[in-house]
C-alpha cells in the first residue's frame, strides 16, 4: 500500500476551475434541456433558440468593441444568458422580439455595469423583464407542446416583420392541436381553478415557456453541476425548499383554494430559474448563512406573487428582487473571525 | 456688473452655452421630473419646452431688470413670486389654446414654478448680468431644455406609439412597445441620451488632450 503522503515539492496548490471552465460545464448542463425543448415545440423553439443566443453574442461583441475590452465571447457567459433567456420565453416568441430582449439583456443587465462579473442582476433575467414589459402580449402567447406537424411548419408567429404585431394564433393553435387552451398551468388554476397532474408536467404536454417543462432534465443537469461544485447547491435547495414549505402552509390554511406542494415546485419557471439562474455565481451572495437566506427569499417571494400578484408566474421578479438584495444580504450575514471580540474591528 | 478676473462672454457664447455647453436636460441634468413625467409623446414635451422656455426669458427679464432694487435678504422669495406670476400667465394660455395638452400635461405646468433650471438662472445668472444678455441666455437655456425634452418624447412616441407628432409611422401594425410609455422607459431612454452624450464630448475630449501631450513633449 502506498503512503498517502504527498512526497512533490511546494507548491502544493490545486489550480481552480477558470471561469472559461465552469461558464462551458454550464452551457453543456442547458444543452439536454435546450434539446428537449426543441423536440416539445420543433422548428420554432429551434429558430427562437438560435436567435437569442446569436443575439446575445453579437451584443457582447459590440459592446466588447465600444468600451474597448478584449474580446469576452470565448468566456461563454454570453452563450449561457442567450440560452437562459430563450428557454424562459414562449416557444413561439417572434424572433425580432427575441432579438430585442437579447439585447437588452446584454446592454442593460451586464454591459452597463461592466461586464462579466460586475452585474448586479441576472442578465437573462433583465432581458425577459424588458420585454414582458415591452411586448406583455406576445410574451403570454403560447403554443402546443408536441403538435403532429412541429418539425414540418413553424408557429405563426416565429417570423413576425420586424417592429410588427405577431399574427393572432388562436385559430392555428386550435388546428395543431385538438382542445388546445393557450394558458399555462399557473393561469388554468388561478382563474379557472383546473389543476395539471405532475404526470402532465413530467411528460412536457402542457403550455410554458420553451425550456421550464422537464423538471426531471432540469434537477439532473443541476445535479451534475453541483456534483462538479460548480454550483452552489444550496441555493436550489433553498429556494425548493422555501417555495414548497411557503406551499404547504397555504395548503394547510385553505386546500380547497390553494394546491399541493408538488404543483407549485413543477409548475411554472421556478425549477429552471432555482437551478441555473438563482445561482449564477456573481448575482447571488457568498456567506453560508446569506445564500440560506437568499434562496429562501425566492421561495417564498415567488409563491407570494403567484398567488396574490396581478401576474401569475413570479419567479423572475422574485429572482430579481433577491438579486439585488444579495449584496446587502452578504453584508449582514459577514461571519465571525475566530477569536474576535465583539464591538472591536478586526 | 462683471465678475472680476472673469472674461466677458459674447452673446453668441451666452446662447450656446444652454443648447450644448451646459444644456440643462444632457449636462446639467437639472429639471428631471417634467423630463421623465411629460416626454411621453414629442407634442407634450414640446408644449412643455416651450412653455417652461416662455417662463424662464420673461422671469429672466424681470430679474435682470430688478436685479439693483431687490434686497438681497429677500431675493429667493422675490425670484419664486416673479416665476409663479409668469407660470399663472402660461397656465391660463395654455388652458385657452388646447385643452387637451393642458390635460395631458396635468400638474406639470404649475411645477415650473418649482423647476430648478429657472430659479437656477435666476440666481445664477440673471442676478448678475444686464437684462440682454440674461434674456440671450436664458433662451439659449430654454432651446436646450426643449430640444432635450423632445429628444426623449419623439424616441419614446417612435417605439412606444409608432406615431411622431400624433403622426403613425409604420402602419397599423405596429407593435407599440408598452414599456416605452411607462416610467421605466423614461429612464431608460434619458439614460441612453446622457451615454450619447457623454460619448460625444470624450470623442471630443480625447484628440484635444493627446495634442497637448504632444506639445508637452
Amino acid at each position: 500500500m502506498t503512503p498517502r503522503i504527498e512526497l512533490r515539492t511546494s507548491p502544493h496548490v490545486v489550480k481552480g476551475a477558470s471561469v472559461e471552465t465552469i461558464m462551458f460545464n454550464v452551457v453543456l448542463a442547458l444543452l439536454p434541456i435546450a434539446a428537449f425543448s426543441v423536440w416539445q415545440y420543433g422548428l420554432s423553439a429551434l429558430a427562437s433558440l438560435i436567435t437569442v443566443v446569436l443575439a446575445c453574442i453579437g451584443s457582447e461583441r459590440l459592446f466588447n468593441k465600444l468600451s474597448g475590452q478584449h474580446n469576452t465571447l470565448s468566456d461563454w457567459s454570453a452563450t449561457i444568458t442567450g440560452l437562459l433567456l430563450a428557454l424562459s420565453l414562449p416557444p413561439a416568441f417572434p424572433l425580432w422580439m427575441g432579438v430585442v430582449a437579447g439585447f437588452a439583456a446584454i446592454a442593460l443587465g451586464k454591459a452597463l455595469f461592466g461586464g462579466i462579473g460586475f452585474n448586479v442582476m441576472n442578465p437573462a433575467l433583465v432581458g425577459r423583464a424588458f420585454v414582458q414589459a415591452a411586448f406583455p402580449v406576445a410574451i403570454t402567447t403560447w403554443i402546443p407542446a408536441f403538435s403532429p406537424q412541429r418539425f414540418s411548419e413553424f408557429a405563426p408567429t416565429t417570423f413576425t416583420t420586424p417592429l410588427m404585431q405577431p399574427p393572432d394564433i388562436s385559430v392555428w393553435a386550435k388546428q395543431a392541436l385538438d382542445g388546445f387552451t393557450g394558458a399555462t398551468p399557473l393561469a388554468r388554476w388561478k382563474f379557472e381553478n383546473v389543476l395539471a397532474t405532475p404526470m402532465d408536467f413530467i411528460s412536457g404536454s402542457v403550455t410554458a415557456s420553451a425550456g421550464e417543462t422537464s423538471a426531471i432534465l432540469i434537477l439532473l443537469c443541476g445535479a451534475y453541476l453541483a456534483v462538479r461544485k460548480f454550483m452552489d447547491w444550496r441555493i436550489p435547495v433553498a429556494i425548493l425548499g422555501s417555495a414548497a414549505l411557503t406551499a404547504q402552509v397555504f395548503q394547510m390554511i385553505d386546500p380547497a383554494r390553494y394546491p399541493d406542494p408538488l404543483f407549485v415546485l413543477l409548475s411554472g419557471g421556478i425549477m429552471l430559474g432555482a437551478v441555473f439562474m438563482a445561482s449564477d455565481m456573481a448575482t447571488s451572495p457568498v456567506t453560508p448563512k446569506g445564500v440560506w437566506i437568499y434562496g429562501a427569499l425566492i421561495g417564498v417571494l415567488t409563491v407570494m406573487i403567484r398567488y396574490f400578484g396581478g401576474l401569475t408566474e413570479g419567479v423572475m421578479y422574485a429572482i430579481l428582487i433577491g438579486n439585488a438584495l444579495a449584496p446587502l444580504i452578504d453584508q449582514v450575514t459577514q461571519p465571525k473571525v475566530f477569536g474576535q471580540v465583539k464591538g472591536k474591528k478586526a | 456688473m462683471a465678475i472680476p478676473g472673469q472674461k466677458q462672454r459674447s452673446n453668441v457664447e451666452e446662447l450656446l452655452e444652454g443648447i450644448w455647453k451646459q444644456n440643462p436636460v444632457f449636462v446639467m441634468v437639472l429639471g428631471m421630473c417634467p423630463v421623465l413625467a411629460v416626454s411621453v409623446s414629442a407634442v407634450n414635451a414640446l408644449s412643455m419646452g416651450l412653455a417652461t422656455t416662455f417662463v424662464l426669458v420673461a422671469s429672466t427679464l424681470l430679474v435682470s431688470a430688478l436685479r439693483n432694487v431687490i434686497p438681497k435678504e429677500v431675493r429667493i422669495a422675490t425670484y419664486i413670486l416673479i416665476i409663479a406670476t409668469f407660470v399663472t400667465v402660461v397656465d391660463y394660455l395654455i388652458q385657452a389654446i388646447s385643452l387637451a395638452v393642458y390635460d395631458a400635461l396635468g400638474a406639470f405646468i404649475q411645477l415650473i414654478v418649482v423647476n430648478c433650471i429657472i430659479l437656477g438662472r435666476a440666481e445664477a445668472h440673471a442676478s448678475k448680468n444686464p437684462p440682454l444678455k440674461s434674456v440671450i441666455n436664458a433662451l439659449g437655456m430654454g432651446a436646450g431644455f426643449t430640444i432635450g425634452l423632445l429628444a426623449l418624447g419623439s424616441v419614446r412616441e417612435i417605439l412606444g406609439a409608432g406615431k411622431l407628432f400624433g403622426i403613425a409611422l409604420f402602419g397599423p401594425e405596429f407593435q407599440p412597445w408598452v414599456v416605452m410609455v411607462l416610467p421605466p422607459g423614461g429612464f431608460f431612454v434619458l439614460g441612453a441620451w446622457l451615454l450619447l452624450f457623454n460619448w460625444l464630448n470624450i470623442r471630443k475630449a480625447k484628440p484635444a488632450a493627446i495634442q497637448s501631450a504632444e506639445a508637452r513633449a
